[in-house]
């Protein structure tokens, strides 16, 4: 919010700079996010008294003779203004001066006539109207003839001054006016604040026929009114466009103005409604009806339900409540009579349909963080006092109070002392507690340790006491009073990651020890991330959780698939040029469960490996290595149905007997659709992988216990074994091992084709290690097992030694 | 004989001084030790000598036999030594060809600070408790002492997925979770992804946060600036202090944001500081006592403090990372770059 120095300094005698001013107001929660300085880009520019000009023939050029004070008198100045004159006050910009918009002016001959400066318009310091009045006119500022040759032009025109943009948290909404920062500056520095006039006088003039009724009193807990006649329309005074000038607002008209005014000063958002477009002198606050129509002062239209509060005349919508007027009672020129609205409306809705219907407003952003009554009220009289001090109307004693009964007076509790100092950690001496409270407006009775404690009425924050006043106290005493300690008082606890977290860790690290990266992917997407992996449309996956909101449409669903978010890091890697890589990731996929339950979060691994180097045995490698380090065994079957790999390069993984995962190489369908460079090899070697971290996790077991070793050696015998193509080296393997319990590994070493063999056939040959843990095994115990392995393997699998 | 034995002597030596293979080594313990070498023909020849001249010339021969082993064993280790040199030189590699890799992956930087963070307070005692990343109303605000009407739902934008449920916008809805299963004294962090509409260089509609609560006897606002002066003075430097400073938020009371000295320039004012000496790391307070009544702890009885740290705002912090969007895109350049 924008808070001018100058202006806060009507209420109260501020005796720091400005910047410690916004250090003291960091300090007590109200954090100054930029400080303007007004005149920050203007220096070295005086007001100059033009004692001659004399035009210069042929050109539209004058060389002026000006008196510049201590800055010299007089100073050859060249200007081209039109309404230069002998005897005028203008701004001088010397030699080396600086103006607005980093423009530096240099002693420099014009028209070959030496000049030592620049004469200025208002434009070129950066002034307008509202802020200097004439600022605008044609030409040179015809300043006052009071002012003083030589005198810096910043303290003339009113740019000596800051405006300071404060954040306000939301809850502060009693702060979110230039009184509401006064009363804080006020407090902070122990200074009396003045308040504004809010006097006025009504005359005897009434409206008998003028009704208002509030339908709505749950979104409209109060509502004042009050109807002004014999207005005058015209320009508000110097004063007030200067003050709506430094926030950021044009002057309309003195009314307009008034009501912009409030707001800003008061924060109370007021509304003026021209009374003759008021339809049978009706004002009726409720809800719209379904369908009704409203178009508002920037002439946009909006339709209408019953979940918006609207403000009618007898017959239509004048105002969308507490966001906008409508465009049918707007105050015009031509107003003579009007109704002024200062009220509270419920600020959820509000803030509803102020997002409903995408259109907000000062008013709105104040209404939605919070108004309190005690600010309505003031509005209202601060309104009526300007309406008089500005001579523009006539305020009736037609005054309307709609109140739905909210207690007039600020909330009151019982607090204590050493509560509030148990929740700081520290003693805050007494008298300071009081004197804090009362600088900030609390009304405090004190009995001992008890005090008996009444709110400001306009802090609604405030709700539960001490911790309430804990954060008023310390706030104000300063956070440099807590002394760190560290849980002094707390009991001992045992910490750190549980067992099932350090898993989870420990799965991590096995992927990076096969040289794979974690990636960190945002958890949604959208169903054509589905659609690029040929997810059918009757999918499983494609149950997924719905965005209502999404930043795009891009990321509009809750991934139920690690997949596409792994495909699209290894494109983005691919297209940056890093051509080989592995990544994997550990995190949720989401499942909906029934209506407002929460969904089903399966903890995921997405694997992807892409590049030169990779196929699916590089992959494979990294799937068993994962299963071996956590203790159990994976093995794989063949996958064609994935919709996105490969139907012959594919495999479920499975963990006894169960599938756990699935990985294999990208389709090749998929992959033509990426778009990649046809040349790189890289492009056309992206494998996937996804695995549920859970299914794998039920088949690990929580603890081991070491198994002996046998003391016997180890015998290893070679096999090569002839079979026709269609036979797997699996199949081979697992009856190998099948066939004998000594069998304690089987390794394949060399694969052959060839004429020796005949086509349609291989030939495998395995390396067997065979154990026993009872004794050493001798030469014919092998040959007989070796026999038992061959008489399996021929009558299984037709295999025949080599 | 003794003649003989001399004259021998000096011829081995000679042959020695030639002996420069191991065939020829081999050749000279044929010549000199073999079965008909010359010191057997000597021992031979023994018995044609004089009975007590025997004892004196088999010394003779004895110490002529030992010379010649020493010999022939020293030679014969000098020529393993220079076979073994030969061998070593003809498989020497050049060193400097480029090493055979086998990548190293790692984790991903975030990954990394949460766990340097968790190390930090797993040994001050705290647990760490990993709650749902879709939440219901409930437990992200309104038993967080943020009722429907309130204005601070403004502060975090929302994903809305129907009905209750929502993307939780804060790890603070752990502290529900965990109070609704503990009673004190309880000391527990909540790390995990947080989700909020809000797209541009700072922001990211997905990141991370880290919770942390402590509920117990007399916990108050100073323990929270203890606690966490240890922590960032772990994380980032020894000589960091901290600094306290009002804030907001619904579910503590008083709320502070936390500030650490700037470990890039000392304090003294720097870009990283924005020229203030002091860098915004986290938020926190005394825990509300709506939420410990909302979670059924007696507030009268006990107090809590909690605080949320930007797990992203500490790495970038942490590594010098300017924009928040590297962490998300996952570049490999990037994601090799960090070691734990």
């Amino acid at each position: 919010m924008k808070v001018p120095y100058s202006w806060l300094k009507e209420y109260v005698d501020i005796d720091v700079s400005a910047q410690e001013l916004m250090d003291k107001l960091f300090g007590c929660g109200f954090e100054v996010e930029e400080m303007i300085d007004l005149g920050a880009e203007v220096s070295r520019v005086v007001v100059g008294e033009v004692l001659s000009c004399e035009k210069v023939e042929g050109t539209h050029l004058a060389i002026c003779q000006v008196n510049c004070g201590e800055y010299g008198n007089p100073v050859q100045i060249v200007t081209g203004a039109p309404n230069v004159y002998a005897g005028m006050h203008t701004p001088a910009a010397l030699d080396n001066s600086r103006l607005p918009g980093g423009v530096v002016i240099k002693a420099k001959p014009l028209h070959g006539i030496p000049s030592s400066g620049m004469l200025c318009s208002g434009e070129e310091l950066g002034l307008n109207d509202d802020l200097y009045p004439g600022a605008e006119v044609y030409g040179l500022m015809d300043l006052p003839k009071d002012t003083v040759p030589g005198a810096d032009i910043r303290e003339v025109v009113g740019l000596n001054d800051y405006i300071f943009d404060i954040s306000i948290t939301s809850n502060r909404p009693d702060c979110q006016s230039i009184l509401g920062i006064a009363r804080e500056v006020a407090a902070v520095l122990g200074k009396e604040l003045k308040m504004p006039a809010t006097d006025y006088t009504c005359s005897e003039a009434k409206d008998p026929d003028l009704k208002i009724t509030v339908e709505a009193p749950d979104l409209c807990p109060r509502y004042l009114g009050h109807y002004v006649r014999n207005i005058q329309v015209g320009p508000s005074p110097r004063w007030m466009r200067r003050n709506l000038a430094l926030c950021g607002l044009r002057g309309i008209s003195n009314v307009v103005d008034i009501t912009n005014y409030v707001l800003l000063e008061i924060g109370q958002p007021m509304h003026a409604f021209d009374m003759e477009q008021l339809q049978e002198k009706q004002i009726v606050v409720r809800r719209a009806k379904d369908g009704e129509k409203i178009q508002t002062l920037d002439e946009k239209e909006f339709t209408l339900n019953p979940d918006n509060l609207v403000i009618c005349d007898g017959n239509r919508p004048v105002a969308l409540a507490g966001i906008m007027g409508g465009l049918n009672s707007e105050i015009t020129g031509n107003t003579t009579q009007l109704l002024f609205e200062a009220a509270k409306f419920a600020r959820d809705n509000v803030r509803h349909t102020s997002r409903a219907l995408g259109q907000s407003s000062d008013s709105s952003a104040r209404f939605e963080r919070g108004i309190s009554e005690y600010t309505t009220e003031l509005g209202m009289a601060r309104a009526l006092h300007l309406i008089q001090e500005l001579g523009c109307g006539e305020i009736t004693s037609s005054a309307f109070d709609c109140s739905a009964g909210a207690p007039r007076e600020g909330k009151r509790f019982t607090a204590s002392l050493s509560r509030i100092n148990s929740i700081l950690g520290i003693e805050v001496p007494a008298e300071e507690v009081l004197s804090i409270l009362e600088r900030l407006n609390f009304k405090v009775i004190r009995d001992g340790d008890i005090l008996d404690v009444t709110a400001p009425r306009y802090r609604e924050d405030i709700e539960v006491g001490d911790p309430d006043l804990a954060e008023e106290i310390i706030r104000e005493y300063g956070y440099d009073h807590v002394v760190p300690t560290f849980l002094k008082d707390a009991q001992v606890t045992s910490g750190g990651k549980n067992p099932e977290q350090q898993r989870k860790d420990r799965v991590k690290r096995i992927f990076c020890a096969e040289g794979y990266h974690e990636i960190s992917t945002l958890a949604f997407y959208a169903d054509s991330d589905l659609d690029a992996l040929r997810i059918p449309e009757d999918a499983p996956e494609r149950n997924v959780l719905r965005i209502l909101n999404p930043i795009s449409a891009n990321l509009s669903i809750m991934r139920p698939l690690l997949a596409p978010s792994m495909l699209n890091i290894v494109v983005e890697n691919l297209k940056r040029g890093n051509e080989d890589g592995r990544v994997f990731e550990m995190s949720n996929i989401y499942v909906p469960r029934g209506e407002n339950e929460l969904p089903d979060e399966r903890l995921h691994l997405g694997i992807a490996a892409f590049g030169d180097a990779e196929d699916f045995f590089t992959v494979k490698g990294t799937v068993e290595a994962l299963g071996e380090a956590l203790g159990t065994a994976f093995t794989v079957e063949r996958a064609q149905d994935v919709p996105y790999l490969h139907p012959g390069i594919a495999a479920y993984i499975l963990c006894e007997g169960e599938r756990i995962g699935v990985f294999g190489k990208l389709a090749n369908e998929v992959t033509a659709e990426l778009k990649l460079h046809k040349d790189s090899k890289s492009n056309h070697k992206i494998f996937l992988g996804e695995i549920d971290y859970t299914l794998m996790m039920n088949h690990v077991a929580a603890s081991f216990r070491y198994r002996p070793i046998s003391p016997f050696a180890p015998v290893i015998r070679d096999l090569a074994l002839t079979v026709t193509e269609e036979i797997t080296c699996g199949a081979l393997m697992q009856e190998i091992a099948k066939a004998c319990k000594q069998v304690t590994d089987v390794e394949l070493f060399d694969i052959y084709r060839g004429e020796q063999i005949g086509a349609g056939k291989k030939s495998m040959a395995f390396k067997i290690r065979f154990e026993s843990e009872e004794k050493a095994l001798a030469p014919e115990d092998v040959d007989r097992f070796v026999k038992k392995i061959l008489g399996n393997l021929k009558f299984k699998l037709g295999a025949e030694i080599r | 004989m003794e003649q003989r034995i001399r004259a021998l002597r000096e011829q081995m030596e000679q042959r020695l001084g030639q002996v420069d293979s191991k065939e020829k080594l081999a050749a000279f313990w044929q010549e000199y030790l073999g079965k008909k070498g010359s010191i057997a023909e000597l021992m031979k020849g023994l018995g044609a000598v004089s009975k007590e001249d025997r004892p004196a010339m088999g010394k003779v021969i004895n110490e002529f036999k030992a010379q010649a082993e020493a010999r022939y064993k020293a030679l014969n280790e000098k020529m393993e030594q220079l076979e073994l040199a030969a061998r070593n030189r003809l498989e020497a590699v050049d060193i400097t060809l480029p090493a055979q890799k086998r990548p190293l992956g790692g984790l991903h930087p975030l990954t990394i600070v949460k766990d340097e963070m968790i190390n930090v307070f797993a040994g001050m005692g705290f647990e760490i408790f990993e709650g749902p990343e879709v939440e219901d109303d409930d437990h992200n605000f309104t038993r967080l002492n943020v009722p429907k009407d309130h204005p601070s739902r403004d502060m975090q934008d929302t994903f809305y997925l129907g009905g209750d449920l929502l993307l939780r916008t804060q790890t603070s809805g752990g502290q529900i979770r965990v109070m609704d299963l503990e009673k004190p004294p309880i000391k527990v962090l909540v790390p995990g992804r947080v989700f909020r509409s809000d797209s541009d260089a700072t922001h990211s509609p997905m990141f991370h946060q880290m919770e942390g609560l402590v509920v117990d006897k007399h916990i108050t606002l100073c323990d929270l600036q203890g606690l966490l002066d240890k922590f960032v003075k772990q994380i980032f430097d020894a000589d960091v202090k901290t600094r306290l400073r009002p804030s907001y938020f619904p579910f503590t009371e008083p709320s502070v944001e936390v500030d650490v000295s700037c470990f890039e320039c000392g304090g003294k004012g720097c870009s990283l500081c924005k020229h203030t000496g002091w860098i915004e790391v986290l938020g926190g307070g005394v825990v509300h006592p709506h939420v410990l009544e909302n979670c059924g702890i007696d507030p009268k009885e006990y107090s809590g403090i909690a605080f949320g740290i930007g797990i992203e705002r500490i790495t970038m912090l942490k590594y010098g990372i300017n924009n928040i969007g590297l962490l998300f895109e996952n570049d490999l350049r990037f994601l090799k770059q960090f070691k734990e």
